[in-house]
């Protein structure tokens, strides 16, 4: 144990200077009021934990919305050296490749309102939710492989959806050095019959309308516009991704007494990225990412699908356009400038959003001038907020953001508080129609239980890691 | 194959303590064989309405771990295996030889059946963070922290 001091260098940053075995100081992106909350996990310690691994570079960084996960804080963000680095399933995450994607539309509230309960039914219908919940259509062992391989565009090629919503997918929806010969049998049969399932917990389906807009220019940019409808899918790789993360820790937990250095904490498993292991990882791990990009890309075409027959509508008049998909649970290989050089490295984002600047080449080319759309989901039933990539963040965080509100309460404390209460009500009373599967989900997943969206997004847009763009007020809701 | 009767009338023989984000388990038992016996009934338990749960079909295990605390969380990682990966709901165990580095046994449960089941929480995995198991002045005790 090692005694932790958190200095407060500027409004929104705190340090934690190199104690004991920490290689490089940690960093805490906050707000006074998000910092008082935060001393009573063991979040920072989780960040001062991340600096002791090998390679890492300039900072362990934490957005606001952090809070304690396994190994990495969720909300951290830290580079590793690619020689002398290492890659960490627990910096990644069990559900890899969790990410938020978001259609906007031509439609206005006043297009939907008085079909808005009919809508959240159809859609809590056709797009399945749930634990356990089969896909609609069971893959063959070779044709999931090729969905690792191929990720996004497996499901456009299989009439999901239009070569343009890859074109605003992050990565385009595909991953490289996907080799599903990296995956276990356990991890094929998970994901055999999950494809295209929305699954439970956090993730949910949302309707929802463009409240406010903060930056004119950009939302025209992006297509959004005040009392637009836009539809907001969080979900991941499903039990697929889950299985990946767990066997991988398995056999690096099996080794670790081999990487030559002592880890704070079991969960903090890793092996060095040039290694065998590492890069087997690196391998199934892009599987998983794949695996959830064709995931989110199916349940957007299901989607169109439900509101076009819903709203005896034509595709054209719905305009159902993705505006972008990003990813918030990652490890990717990707160049920033290091002590003045151009240098690649692997930047594990554990909750936290890419948030690239205007003229990045991996920013799509429509928004290319303007920066990388940055989606940021609230708690259920709040709504969202787009917001657009900056320089600061490339310079000081590995082109990295906050990606939502963050757990403040267990599940368990939520559903003991929202005991009696009928959340379904309490959110239609809000003018949220919301719908779910499981029992206990809705009170787990209660307002209170998560950070104020509106806080954690302020800190990210003062501290100029993104820029708001528009916040977004959810409709309906429908979840696992 | 011998299963303990009534499970689902005797002292729960776990606990749920609070924890972040997750899903924390305190799981007891007279031995280290009913220590593991009881942790599958608690995570059927958990996860669903386990009055719902019969037993219909067994299914053989055979576990090995490190130590004790790896020993838990690879059986539990099979336990969940058989629910996320054979839609197999496990809700009763017995243990037939144990030791610190292997255990083996049978589980009994049924196939998951959305219309009977009653789904409560869904568990992504079993974890290792403060992962512990011990001999308590009656008995044994192990804790387990779920992501869900």
């Amino acid at each position: 144990m090692f005694d932790l001091r958190l200095e407060k260098i500027d409004e929104y940053r705190w340090v934690i200077p190199p104690v004991g075995g920490m290689r490089v100081p940690g960093m805490i992106f906050s707000s006074d009021t998000m910092m008082g909350g935060i001393g009573s996990d063991e979040s920072p310690k989780q960040v001062a934990n991340v600096a002791h691994l090998p390679g890492i570079i300039n900072y362990s960084l934490a957005m606001p919305d952090m809070h304690w996960g396994y190994g990495f804080p969720i909300g951290g963000v830290a580079a590793f050296d690619l020689t002398t680095g290492i890659i960490s399933p627990g910096g990644v995450g069990y559900d890899i490749n969790c990410g938020v994607r978001m259609m906007a539309t031509h439609l206005h509230l006043n297009d939907i309102k008085d079909r808005l309960g009919d809508l959240v039914a159809a859609l809590f219908r056709d797009i399945p939710t749930g634990v356990g919940s089969k896909g609609r259509l069971k893959l063959s062992v070779s044709e999931e492989k090729k969905v690792l391989q191929e990720g996004a565009r497996w499901a456009v090629n299989h009439g999901y959806g239009t070569t343009h919503d890859l074109a605003t997918t992050e990565d385009e929806g595909r991953m490289e050095g996907a080799d599903p010969d990296c995956v276990s049998q356990r991890a094929l049969e998970r994901g055999k019959e999950q494809l295209g399932t929305l699954g439970s917990g956090n993730h949910f389906l949302e309707i929802e309308v463009v409240e406010e807009i903060f930056d004119a220019r950009v939302a025209g940019i992006f297509g959004l516009e005040k009392g637009q409808v836009v539809v907001v899918i969080h979900t991941g790789s499903r039990g697929f991704g889950y299985q990946v993360c767990d066997d991988y820790l398995a056999g690096m937990v099996k080794n670790i007494d081999k990487l030559g250095f002592a880890l704070p904490d079991r969960q903090l498993a890793c092996a060095y990225i040039d290694s065998d292991r590492g890069r087997r990882y690196f391998a199934a791990m892009a599987c998983a990412a794949n695996y959830a990009w064709a995931n989110r890309q199916m349940l957007m075409h299901w989607t169109r699908e439900t509101f076009e027959r819903m709203l005896g509508a034509s595709p054209r008049e719905l305009g159902m356009r993705l505006l972008y998909d990003v990813c918030h649970n990652i490890a990717k290989m990707e160049e920033f400038v290091i002590g003045g050089q151009k240098t690649r490295v692997c930047v594990h984002r554990k909750g936290a959003t890419r948030a690239f600047p205007p003229g990045h080449p991996s920013v799509p080319q429509e928004y290319r001038h303007v920066g990388q759309p940055v989606l940021i989901p609230g708690d259920m039933g709040t709504g969202s907020y787009v917001l657009v990539g900056t320089e600061k963040a490339f310079a000081e965080t590995f082109g990295s953001t906050c990606h939502g509100a963050g757990r403040v309460m267990s599940r368990a404390k939520a559903k003991k508080i929202s005991r009696g209460r009928s959340i379904r009500k309490e959110m239609a009373a809000r003018n949220v129609v919301v719908m779910a599967t499981g029992k206990g989900t809705l009170h787990e997943e209660i307002p209170e239980a998560y950070k104020d969206i509106d806080a954690v997004v302020d800190v990210v847009h003062n501290a100029g890691l993104s820029k708001k763009v528009a916040r977004l007020r959810a409709v309906g809701c429908i979840k696992g | 194959m011998d299963f303990k009767q009534d499970t689902s009338n005797k002292t729960l023989g776990y606990t749920i303590f609070d924890h972040t984000a997750d899903l924390g388990l305190e799981i007891y038992g007279a031995d280290a064989a009913e220590l593991f016996e009881n942790a599958v009934w608690a995570v059927c338990d958990v996860m669903m309405d386990s009055t719902t749960v019969e037993t219909s079909e067994t299914r053989s295990f055979a576990v090995e771990g490190a130590d004790w605390e790896d020993l838990l969380v690879n059986f539990l990682r099979e336990i969940l295996f058989m629910f996320n990966g054979t839609r197999f709901v496990p809700r009763e165990c017995a243990v037939a030889t144990i030791d610190e580095r292997h255990v083996t046994g049978q589980v009994g449960g049924e196939p998951f059946n959305p219309e009977k089941h009653l789904i409560n929480t869904e568990i992504k995995a079993v974890t290792y963070h403060r992962i512990a198991v011990r001999r308590t002045g009656d008995g044994w005790q192990g804790r387990v922290i779920f992501d869900v």
